[in-house]
């Protein structure tokens, strides 16, 4: 078993509001994050995915196949994006790092290759704060 | 005349914004400014780097205290700054466009009055880690 990693990036848009909830418990809650007019990020995606490599290529996965998959499946739809206004997949979803990831997975899973399988989803939020997602355990 | 020296102090902060000039109609804004003038913001992490170039005090062999530069820096700037939009919460990005080249000439002007004028001040703006401006040149 291999496991390939692709790093992309995407600048986005977010808060951290949860609307059921005042605007003093969100403000309680999140802090800073819940800052009406928003506030951003430069993310930073790592997608694993593992297998075995093909005995004619010596590939797992064309690096550069599975950067598109990502680029047309996520990062064109989160990259200079509001994350809580634009992006279809995270309507009524809290726009966490954690759901982030989840979704991500979710988007990507049914776009592979048959002989691969997604790994793990990595996301950098700030280059001090990251999150992982192995799928569903 | 003693040698002089360099000091640095790093911080960040987190925010919100687009690019758009209001003299020009949406068509114009998004030929120049793509997907950084869509209308609902997008975010990043900005890295500052605050330099300050001096003789070293000959009692302390401080250029300045790092932490009194530290503590300028994060009442001058990032409390301003962090977790906001600078487009809508900030009274500097008002009337001005908030791209890196502006964002730097703002907080260098924010720091100046704080810092010795026998010190040369220089900022180091970082947008993403790869595009980063500096000022004054």
């Amino acid at each position: 078993m291999v496991y390939l990693t692709r790093a992309e990036h995407f600048n986005a848009a977010h808060k951290l509001y949860n609307p059921s909830w005042s605007k003093e418990k969100n403000d309680e809650v999140f802090g800073k994050c819940a800052n009406d007019n928003w506030h951003g990020h430069n993310y930073e995606l790592f997608v694993t995915v593992k297998g075995e490599p093909d005995p004619d290529t010596g590939f797992l996965v064309d690096a550069k196949k599975l950067s598109t998959t990502i680029n047309q499946h996520v990062i064109e739809k989160l990259d200079h994006r509001n994350l809580n206004l634009d992006v279809d997949f995270m309507q009524g979803k809290m726009c966490s790092s954690e759901n982030l990831v989840i979704e991500i997975w979710n988007q990507l899973q049914p776009n592979l290759p048959a002989n691969v399988q997604l790994h793990c989803i990595k996301l950098y939020e700030t280059p001090r704060i990251y999150v992982e997602y192995f799928g569903r355990k | 005349m003693g040698e002089k020296v360099s000091v640095f102090r790093r911080e960040h902060f987190n925010a919100a914004h687009r690019l758009y000039n209001d003299a020009w109609d949406y068509s114009k804004n998004e030929m120049v400014f793509g997907k950084c003038a869509l209308p609902n913001y997008h975010g990043h992490n900005y890295e500052m780097e605050v330099k300050v170039t001096g003789e070293p005090d000959k009692e302390t062999g401080y250029v300045i205290d790092l932490k009194l530069l530290s503590d300028i820096i994060r009442r001058e700037v990032v409390q301003r700054f962090d977790h906001k939009n600078l487009n809508l919460d900030t009274q500097e990005f008002k009337n001005l466009n908030p791209t890196a080249e502006n964002i730097v000439v703002v907080i260098y002007k924010l720091i100046r009055p704080y810092i010795d004028s026998r010190f040369d001040l220089q900022i180091r703006l970082y947008e993403t880690p790869r595009n980063f401006v500096e000022y004054p040149v």
